[in-house]
């Protein structure tokens, strides 16, 4: 049996916690609670948001209180624990799925990746070395958040970790690949920021018209492709 | 259309909100006011949870290019039609040509106007809700700009019948028509006044993380909402909360109303535009019935908490909907049977 809490987020959100550290197991946990959700949705579940420990599942109070006794005793947020229990009881350490892996292609460097010099003199190491270096780690998106379709993600070699920037760009555009501390990630809107920045998506990570209106979902395995400025180019030009 | 002559301060097109995309780090958005601009919509004939547009601070000025019922709910600021100051929390036919304007927040700190039929935007992702940092939604993707025309759907057919019995009732020389009647005080009074009576909250999930000092100060303590407040979050300023020892959190979701500690020991009150999840300790969270209240609140108002149990929260929203649902009931009723007059 897994071992698992439940804590209220103020009275319309619920926290299913499914372990203490960022691990493959409790990610695993994590999506196969999202995969149940998805499948046996509770009308009562307005939303939930999946996180590297933790499911929260949202809910509206007046849809999980039994239409036949509005005077029931029970609280919604009891009533809402008692249908998740027996669920999460049964909750087993089996889900070995893997996710969709979605490939992003890189124009690394130039004026794309203005940091790429940077982060190369920060580990002595050449620019190319560190385009190599970076699109060969395995990437699994723990998480999004943020900003629309930002990951969370694990798996870059500890040998390109680079501080933050001291002064952050006030507008870093959007498609940017940039390194912060022990993380890295693609910032799918223009925002500002502290991250190294190596390369260029011509990949949109945010499309508001389509109807799956991200690309990268939590669960999904990244590898990142280094392409040149004319892929880059040419990319931008079908899109148009 | 309406014309927008001037835009205010932060004129934003908003629903109950984009629901539904939070796991994919899309915002809510949303009013920050949850409460009046569904009564707003009531008066018109929408449904409650039409989108409107939501003033803050200091309003527009607005030109009708058609005859249409409006209502503004929320905050009071100052509403005039061609220089006569006009009822809030009451329907009001507006004659082609007449001039809204909106001065500053008299009380409160956010008005919602809703018009018949309500504004016609897009929807994206489900909702009407203008998502600034991203530039979608609402008029645009953007807050009002001079010079905007914004197109209005179509009402009711009911409605769309009052509208040409009041175009016949009214003369030649009247630029607008209140209604006798408007929504009970005990629906307006909470929202529209500034009294300081405590925002209650629940404890949050790191609470007992917290020294005993700053659990005591959260609730004895008063704090001012920064003037570095807006639709994300409020900063609150007063006593600093400290945690007994230093954590790393992992990041998780958050909710509206989700009180956060930053290390700089300020909280974060988080409001319609707050992010889908953080990483901050959460020493507690207001408890919905009391959003409207908040979202009522200019920077510079001072805060104090009072907790209140879960169980107790879920009750006072159960009524309030319940009441709600019969202020719905008795506005229809009135609308058909009495007429807009």
């Amino acid at each position: 049996m897994v071992n698992y809490t439940l804590t209220p987020l103020g009275d319309h959100a619920i926290v299913i916690e499914l372990g203490n550290e960022i691990t493959l197991a409790t990610h695993n946990l994590v999506q196969s609670v999202v995969a149940f959700l998805d499948q046996h949705p509770f009308d009562w579940v307005t939303e939930y948001i999946p996180a590297f420990t933790t499911v929260t599942i949202f809910y509206n109070p007046l849809l999980v209180l039994p239409k036949t006794n509005q005077t029931t005793s029970a609280s919604p947020y009891e009533h809402a624990v008692n249908q998740l229990k027996p669920y999460l009881d049964n909750l087993e350490e089996n889900y070995s799925e893997v996710g969709r892996t979605v490939e992003i292609p890189v124009c690394y460097g130039g004026e794309l990746g203005p940091d790429l010099p940077y982060v190369a003199d920060y580990h002595n190491l050449s620019e190319e070395q560190i385009v190599d270096l970076h699109s060969k780690g395995n990437y699994l998106v723990y998480m999004i958040g943020f900003a629309p379709g930002f990951p969370y993600i694990g798996g870059m070699l500890e040998a390109l970790a680079t501080p933050r920037k001291d002064n952050p760009r006030l507008k870093i555009p959007s498609g940017s690949v940039g390194i912060a501390g022990n993380q890295t990630g693609v910032y799918p809107i223009e925002t500002p920021g502290g991250w190294q920045l190596i390369g260029r998506t011509p990949l949109p990570l945010f499309k508001p018209e389509s109807e799956s209106p991200t690309l990268l979902k939590t669960g999904d395995v990244i590898r990142f492709k280094p392409i040149t400025k004319q892929e880059f180019d040419s990319y931008k030009e079908d899109e148009a | 259309m309406i014309y927008v002559k001037k835009p205010g301060l932060l004129s934003t097109l908003q629903d109950q909100g984009r629901i539904g995309y939070q796991k994919h780090g899309v915002i809510m958005s949303g009013v920050m006011d949850p409460v009046s601009p569904r009564i707003a919509n009531l008066l018109v004939g929408n449904s409650e949870h039409e989108v409107v547009l939501e003033i803050t601070m200091l309003g527009p000025t607005l030109v009708f290019e058609q005859n249409t019922i409006i209502a503004l709910c929320g905050g009071d600021l100052s509403p005039r039609i061609d220089d006569s100051p006009i009822k809030q929390w009451s329907p009001i036919f507006v004659k082609k040509g007449s001039t809204l304007t909106l001065g500053q927040a008299q009380q409160g700190c956010r008005v919602y106007l809703a018009v018949a039929g309500g504004f016609q935007v897009p929807e994206v992702m489900g909702s009407k809700s203008t998502y600034l940092r991203a530039g979608i939604g609402g008029f645009k993707g953007r807050a009002l700009q001079a010079q905007d025309n914004l197109s209005i759907g179509t009402p009711s057919p009911i409605i769309e019948t009052k509208i040409k019995e009041l175009e016949e009732q009214t003369t030649n020389d009247e630029r607008f028509l209140e209604m006798k009647w408007y929504v009970a005080s005990e629906f307006a009074a909470p929202f529209q006044s500034n009294s300081l009576h405590p925002i209650r909250i629940i404890k949050g999930r790191e609470y007992d993380l917290f020294t005993q000092e700053s659990q005591q100060s959260l609730f004895s303590e008063s704090f001012t909402i920064s003037s570095q407040s807006d639709r994300m979050g409020y900063r609150l300023e007063g006593s600093t909360l400290t945690l007994n020892k230093e954590i790393s959190l992992k990041s998780e979701a958050v909710a509206f109303g989700t009180i956060q500690v930053p290390s700089n020991g300020q909280p974060i009150l988080l409001m319609a535009d707050r992010q889908t999840t953080g990483g901050y300790p959460k020493i507690a969270q207001v408890a919905t019935v009391d959003l409207p209240v908040l979202a009522q609140m200019k920077p510079g108002t001072t805060i104090t908490f009072e907790e209140i149990s879960l169980e107790k929260a879920q009750k006072l929203f159960l009524e309030r909907e319940s009441n709600l649902q019969q202020l719905a009931q008795g506005i229809h009723l009135k609308s058909i049977q009495e007429g807009f007059q």
